[in-house]
């Protein structure tokens, strides 16, 4: 198993390396940093020395092997817009956007597990109608509509909740917490539910899907017939067995909503790494885009791993033949 | 959150003992400051949150005009008209407490003109700066510089202690990795002192109650940048936020009907236009390609003749623009009423045109157009595009963000363009220098076109040197003169800017966009 897993870390660095390596050969054509950094009265020579001084003239793998030999020693450089070093501001947007995807991740996880149930086990049901229809609103709607809507509806028009931001953050031990005030955890509501929405629906037609397969399978007829109760066997029995296709989805989907989250957090003036990211794409902040694209390589590594380790958990078949003695 | 900001400003009542009617702006606008240190950024959103903090020599008001701010005088030194005194105003301190003096201003302004500084380009004429006695300063440029203290109005002043005590008398340095206190910490002698500044999120200031100006109404200032429009439109409905800067044109009519919002509308000091290729040599982007259609003047009219600026006007901008028949805002010395003037949209006779040039059956060629810079830029070259293809000259459109926009202009490989163009220092000159000379050396850095004039290079030349200013006037009219005979850009309009806020503040447009929360009045 530690063999596994080192063998693992080692395999997240080269796809890291291949990450940031893609990244710099794609930056060239994102624009020009420079433009963004000087006022248009910047002389034309005054631009040439900047960028000489930056770097931006090399080639792309020149520009590649300072950025990977700077980042072995943990230095990410300094951001060219907000000219604060990279991993301080990554750092400090970590944990509101870390805050948002587990929240969202949680809602998306029970929310989606419990409807796909329901519709499952009473897939004649009214409620299961309408649970259905709506779910199809939630994977096709853009997730910015969602957030405006959501904003117009509970903040505009009703002013139950804040619109934008994080509300009141208190600082425990360095990181930068919301879920403590009532405040930060309004603001949390609106953003979290946006961001969960295609998941939740994601996860509810994957357990639905599942279960109707399961509960029409021998072992659960045969469960009825001993008479077991039902929750017994919906719970005990069928649920169990639809969760290792909903635990990679749940995995792989908790990297794309820290990954993606760039657009709620953008819509909701959520002060997260996803927001950073965009505002640095437009300004072709090189340092802080490599840096962003090898941390969520490393967060899609990771997640990956534990998805893997769940299975032997959840799975016993798996663990045949893992080189156990 | 109202509740929550009731007991803050309470408690900052209890704690600094401020006057009764402490009043709390809640300003948004779609970006934060980029960086807290007054010189390393040339950048508008930046000098406007600075200018709270910091001060200036000079200033500009609503109406454009300079005004005393730190300096209380500036003329040109007798007998010699390349030197610059400035009187300081006396009895001025910084937030620390540190008197500010004639040793300050020559270390800020040595500091603006460093090399890492992107203040520099501004004060590139001048040769030293010295301190005659505390409260008097001389500037000594290159040569005579009639017009230096317009270049003055975003160049703060820094306590030199402070500066050093805090090892900040070097500008950030991006490509070496050091971390510049300066960059989020602040000693200015503004109306405002920062309290709290979470980056991209929130940053707090209270007045300063020893500031040498008028208490202004406003006490507390809460920033927060919204960066989607639909969302800092809602913060404001909601009434989560005060006073929203940046308001998108489609949501102008809207607000205003709104009961409780007011909206604020003033021109902007940005013209924007479209430019050309003006040389023979044949277009890369163009059918025809034997010589490029657009160096015949006939068909520069025909394009001019194309253009409905009202209808970009109602259609495009919601009736949020000033149609401008010159690349220059109204604001510029050398702005007259004539020039302005733009003539009326007449196709058949820009079709009569283009048959006499030969064109009877049109060109192609590839428009260049930023889609995030400028207010509905790609809109307004897409509604171009169906004006000039109604006199056959098929433009593709190529639309890209500005940081790769704008490189096409600089390098210029572009030839067919949108751009805008702010004058900071309210001078013609500023706009010859970059739009219309020759492109060489420090002159003409956007202007790809081609033109190259030579009578008109040594007169814009001859502007920067010029002292005595009713000539230089006559000389920037004749240097219009030419330049609309010769069409070398097809200006629209000027950008109209709008603020909206909770009815009880007032906040008057700034012509750089740059406004006062220290202006600020309240109704109750």
């Amino acid at each position: 198993m530690t063999a596994f897993v080192i063998r693992r870390l080692l395999q997240s660095i080269i796809v890291m390396l291949a990450v940031s390596l893609v990244a710099f050969v794609v930056f060239r054509y994102v624009g020009d940093p420079i433009e963004s950094m000087v006022g248009q009265d910047m002389r034309l020579a005054d631009r040439e020395a900047m960028r000489d001084r930056l770097g931006l003239n090399d080639p792309f793998y020149v520009q590649f092997a300072t950025f990977v030999g700077n980042a072995v020693q943990g230095n990410f450089g300094i951001s060219y817009r907000l000219q604060e070093p990279v991993t301080r501001l990554i750092m400090e947007r970590l944990p509101a956007t870390i805050e948002l995807a587990v929240a969202s991740a949680l809602i998306a996880l029970i929310f989606g597990v419990f409807f796909g149930v329901y519709t499952a086990l009473k897939p004649k049901s009214p409620i299961t109608a309408t649970v259905m229809t709506l779910s199809l609103a939630g994977v096709s709607l853009p997730t910015f509509l969602i957030g405006i809507g959501l904003i117009y509806i509970f903040a505009v028009e009703l002013g139950w909740l804040p619109s934008f931001g994080r509300g009141t953050t208190v600082m425990v031990g360095g990181w930068r917490t919301g879920l403590l005030t009532e405040s930060g955890l309004r603001s949390l509501i609106l953003p979290a539910i946006t961001l969960s929405l295609f998941q939740l629906t994601l996860i509810m037609r994957l357990v639905r899907a599942e279960m109707l397969e399961v509960l029409r399978a021998d072992y659960i007829r045969f469960a009825r017939a001993r008479g077991l109760t039902d929750r017994a066997i919906n719970f005990g029995h069928a649920l169990k067995n639809t969760l290792v296709p909903v635990i990679t989805i749940t995995g792989l989907q908790l990297g794309s909503v820290i990954a993606f989250a760039i657009v709620t957090e953008t819509v909701f003036q959520w002060p997260g790494v996803g927001s950073l990211f965009i505002q640095s794409v437009q300004v072709v902040d090189v340092p802080v885009m490599a840096a962003y694209l090898m941390f969520i390589a490393f967060v899609f590594v990771v997640i990956n791993l534990i998805v893997d380790i769940l299975y032997y958990t959840v799975d016993p078949r798996l663990r045949v033949g893992t080189g156990k003695r | 959150m109202r509740k929550l900001l009731l007991t803050a400003s309470m408690l900052a009542i209890a704690a600094s003992a401020l006057p009764a009617s402490a009043e709390t702006l809640r300003w948004a606008r779609g970006a934060d400051a980029l960086t807290l240190d007054p010189h390393s950024q040339n950048e508008g959103t930046t000098h406007t949150f600075a200018h709270h903090i910091y001060e200036t020599l000079v200033d500009r008001d609503t109406e454009g005009t300079l005004t005393p701010r730190l300096a209380t005088e500036w003329a040109l030194k007798d007998g010699d008209d390349t030197t610059w005194v400035f009187t300081l105003r006396e009895g001025v301190t910084f937030h620390d407490g540190a008197e500010f003096t004639a040793e300050d201003v020559v270390f800020s302004l040595d500091r603006a003109r460093s090399e890492r500084s992107n203040m520099r380009q501004l004060h590139a004429d001048v040769e030293s700066v010295t301190a005659v006695d505390d409260y008097t300063v001389e500037v000594k440029m290159n040569g005579p510089s009639p017009l230096y203290p317009n270049n003055l109005t975003n160049t703060f002043m820094m306590d030199k202690t402070w500066s050093e005590e805090n090892d900040v008398v070097e500008v950030q340095d991006y490509a070496g990795g050091e971390d510049n206190y300066a960059v989020r910490n602040t000693n200015g002698t503004g109306p405002y002192k920062l309290v709290s500044r979470e980056v991209g999120v929130r940053s707090v200031l209270e007045v300063n109650a020893d500031h040498w100006g008028d208490a202004p109404a406003v006490t507390e200032i809460i920033y927060t940048p919204i960066a989607d429009p639909a969302t800092r439109i809602a913060a404001l409905l909601s009434g989560e936020v005060d006073f929203v800067q940046d308001v998108p044109v489609q949501d102008i009519g809207r607000l205003s009907e709104t009961d409780g919002i007011s909206v604020t509308n003033g021109p902007e000091n940005r013209i924007i236009y479209f430019g050309y290729k003006m040389s023979e040599e044949p277009l890369t982007s163009s059918d025809v390609t034997d010589v490029n259609p657009i160096s015949n003047p006939l068909v520069r009219e025909a394009m001019a003749l194309a253009v409905d600026r009202d209808a970009i006007k109602e259609v495009v901008m919601r009736g949020n623009s000033l149609p401008a028949g010159v690349a220059m805002p109204p604001f510029v010395n050398g702005w007259t009423e004539e020039l302005d003037a733009y003539p009326a949209p007449d196709i058949e006779r820009a079709r009569e045109l283009m048959a006499e040039a030969g064109y009877e059956n049109g060109f192609t060629i590839t428009l260049d157009t930023p889609n995030n810079r400028y207010v509905n830029d790609e809109a307004i070259s897409q509604a171009v595009v169906g004006m000039l293809g109604q006199i056959g000259i098929r433009a593709t459109l190529a639309s890209r963000p500005v940081a790769q926009h704008s490189p096409l202009i600089t390098s210029g490989e572009t030839e067919f363009y949108l751009l805008g163009w702010g004058v900071p220092t309210f001078d013609s000159a500023y706009i010859f220098n970059d739009l219309i000379h020759t492109k060489e050396g420090n002159y003409g850095a956007y202007n790809p076109s081609g033109y190259s004039n030579t009578e008109l290079d040594e007169k814009i030349q001859s502007l920067g040197t010029q002292t005595d200013l009713e000539a230089r006037d006559a000389t920037i009219a004749e240097i219009w003169a030419q330049v609309q005979e010769d069409r070398v850009l097809l200006p629209i309009h000027n950008q109209l800017l709008s603020y909206a806020m909770q009815s009880k503040f007032n906040v008057e447009v700034h012509p750089e966009n740059q406004p006062s929360m220290a202006d600020v009045t309240i109704s109750e």
